[in-house]
């Protein structure tokens, strides 16, 4: 039952993701990579980690995706041309995306079984699910978080920076 | 557990086809007889000129980003807000948060400093 | 899994779609009715006893309409868009719970769709999908009115979200349980122990952000006939329009739905010795009550100029949302460790902030308004005034 609900996500996902890169409207797009989000938001569903999916959800399909159709409209140009803006860049994209593909397939099959097992049972881990985030962030990770709190002020002075340039 | 979620995706599923069903329905009852000029571009009886995409603002590009990285700290304070009130002692959850909020501030008055909030 | 779960999930599916459709339709109608007596007018008469059967009448002429969809719009986009709207504004509801379990043909039956543990997270999430309908509805038309709207309408959207999902906060923290099940156990008993008391700056900011995310007035900017025709859906015409109403009006009932749930105890009544039953009857009161407010704010605020709109989000409601959470935090922590047995601290704390927020709003719409003259008549003065 639940491999099989894997295959039809898997395979909705991997078809949004290919529509997405062919493409030529940016506005399609981005609607395919929204489309693309929410499955891979229904696969953590499926994997017991509910909030996860949440935050797929809200942070990168209701935030991040809708600035990438702002700055599409700001660009006022949807239609993308066939020819490549920077000589070679498809050839290096291929090599590149291969590479990754390798070293993912590579690390899935030489993993330890530790790094895949989390220790917790799926019951612990669905029911309540953002309590345990919770906890552990904010006990066990707690330097990390605090870090990315730092990070996130320096993301909000590059956006200032990157958009109100003329005015510092 | 995933099984809570699924009487989410039967609405789901059923809403989908109630709004390709009323969509459907109008095409199969409603006139369909298009002329030119009930075809352009609805401009208050103007002659459209160009068209409608055109460059916008930066300021919408500011706007999206600040959304983000407050949407980001929403989503990390979420859990502290779930487990705030089991925390023993709670006094380390509110200074685990107070330190996070410190900075959102800094971040805030610098936002407001630079004027990236003003909508012209 | 057995079949009898999936019927009992297909049928309460078609009674949440059934309920919030003709909810919405007399929705409208209560509208005009209200907004009417409010003008010293009639409103609706002709169609049945007390104009009730115009939403039907409604319905029926919009399906009878031509579809327009202009030349060089975008079809597929133009079509899904206000489907779009529509799927996400129903969705939403799934787990909000309008009542207790009751025992029907022997059967233990939860009255609501879902119960999710992240309850919560999950509706801010879902509606924060809805912005898609509205810029892609805006963008596919090809009309500049209609794509001005939408990304006015998607900024908007996501300024006022901010301290939305930043007003719930409140009530999670001092529940613990994002589940809105749970929220609504935590405040069983008689009515003050419903968290409007613990919360009442979360509960204001909560109403307001409510009215922007729905695009209500005095927020309704992005359809501001004066200057944007209709805003998004200019070139949307017969069932396609419709959608997109209904999608405004069924946001308007998950809205006040949420904030009856997280504040008002939800299907709870307000005293603990009414028999548990009467639930859907004390949400559907809540709710209408609710709609009531929205319908009468229509009728009564004016409209605010977009600089201010968005000002209003990011310089008041964000910082106040904010403040609201440090405090709640802090006085939870007092009570905590000196008294625990003292409830009051938390509201009190909220209105502490509450009052210094009205003094800091004060001086600063007076410096403001000393900086920016309002750039044409009556109008924007009453919008300065009101925000």
């Amino acid at each position: 039952m639940s491999l099989l609900l894997f295959g039809i996500l898997a395979v909705i996902a991997l078809i949004t993701a290919a529509l997405m890169v062919t493409a030529r409207n940016l506005v399609h797009a981005v609607l395919m990579m929204v489309a693309n989000f929410g499955t891979v938001a229904i696969m953590y569903i499926t994997l017991s980690a509910p909030f996860v999916a949440v935050v797929q959800v809200a942070v990168y399909a209701g935030a991040i995706m809708v600035l990438f159709l702002f700055v599409v409209m700001l660009l006022g140009e949807q239609q993308l041309s066939f020819d490549e803006p920077f000589a070679g860049q498809r050839m290096a994209a291929g090599v590149l995306g291969l590479l990754l593909a390798i070293m993912l397939l590579v690390t899935l099959f030489t993993a330890s079984p530790a790094v895949l097992q989390t220790g917790l049972t799926a019951e612990q881990i669905g029911r309540e699910n953002a309590q345990r985030v919770g906890e552990l962030l904010y006990t066990q990770y707690l330097l990390p978080f605090e870090a990315t709190s730092i990070l996130l002020l320096i993301a909000m002075v590059g956006a200032v920076v990157l958009a109100k340039r003329r005015l510092l | 557990m995933p099984q809570d979620f699924l009487p989410i995706l039967v609405l789901f599923i059923m809403s989908v086809g109630l709004g390709i069903l009323v969509l459907i329905i109008a095409r199969l009852f409603g006139p369909r007889v298009p002329t030119r000029a009930k075809m352009m571009p609805y401009e208050s009886g103007m002659r459209p000129i160009g068209q409608a995409m055109r460059r916008l603002p930066i300021r919408y590009y500011l706007t999206a980003t600040l959304f983000i990285v407050f949407d980001i700290e929403i989503v990390f304070l979420y859990p502290w807000a779930v487990v705030y009130k089991r925390m023993n002692p709670i006094w380390v959850g509110l200074a685990e948060i107070l330190f996070f909020f410190v900075l959102v501030i800094i971040g805030y008055v610098y936002l407001l400093r630079k004027g990236a909030l003003e909508w012209e | 899994m057995d079949l009898g779960l999936l019927v009992e999930w297909i049928i309460k599916s078609v009674v949440i779609m059934g309920v919030l459709l003709t909810g919405f339709a007399y929705e409208t109608w209560l509208e005009r009715k209200v907004v009417s007596k409010m003008q010293f007018r009639i409103g609706p008469n002709r169609a049945g006893p007390f104009g009730l059967l115009l939403p039907l009448a409604d319905g029926i002429k919009l399906i009878f309409k031509e579809e327009l969809t202009p030349a060089m719009a975008d079809k597929w986009v133009f079509r899904i868009a206000p489907i779009m709207s529509m799927v996400v504004a129903l969705i939403t509801f799934a787990v909000i719970p309008v009542g207790p379990s009751i025992n029907l043909f022997g059967r233990v039956i939860p009255l609501r769709l879902a119960d999710v543990n992240i309850g919560l997270m999950y509706v801010l999430a879902v509606s924060s999908l809805g912005i898609y309908g509205i810029v892609l509805g805006g963008w596919s038309s090809n009309n500049k009115y209609a794509l001005l709207g939408g990304m006015r309408s998607a900024a908007q959207l996501i300024s006022y979200e901010l301290a939305l999902g930043l007003s719930l906060m409140g009530v999670v923290m001092l529940t613990g349980s994002l589940s809105l099940v749970d929220i609504v156990n935590a405040q069983a008993g008689n009515f003050w122990n419903w968290n409007i008391f613990l919360q009442p700056l979360g509960f204001i900011l909560y109403g307001i952000c409510g009215l922007a995310e729905t695009n209500r007035a005095p927020f309704d900017l992005p359809e501001a006939e004066q200057e944007l025709t209709a805003g998004y859906h200019t070139e949307y015409s017969g069932m396609k329009f419709a959608l997109f109403f209904m999608a405004e009006y069924i946001n308007m009932v998950n809205v006040s739905a949420i904030a009856s749930t997280m504040f008002l105890g939800g299907w709870r009544a307000p005293f603990g010795f009414i028999p548990e039953w009467t639930g859907p009857i004390w949400f559907f009161i809540k709710v209408i009550t609710f709609l009531f407010i929205y319908i009468w704010l229509r009728a009564t605020v004016p409209r605010l100029r977009y600089d201010q709109l968005m000002n209003f989000g990011w310089k008041v409601l964000l910082p106040l949302a904010i403040a609201n959470v440090i405090v709640t935090a802090i006085t939870m922590a007092l009570r905590q460790v000196y008294a625990p047995n003292a409830v009051v601290t938390v509201t009190f704390g909220s209105l502490l902030l509450m009052i210094a927020a009205v003094f800091l709003w004060r001086s600063w719409t007076s410096r403001s308004m000393r900086r920016r003259p309002p750039l044409h008549g009556t109008s924007a003065e009453g919008a300065a005034r009101t925000a």
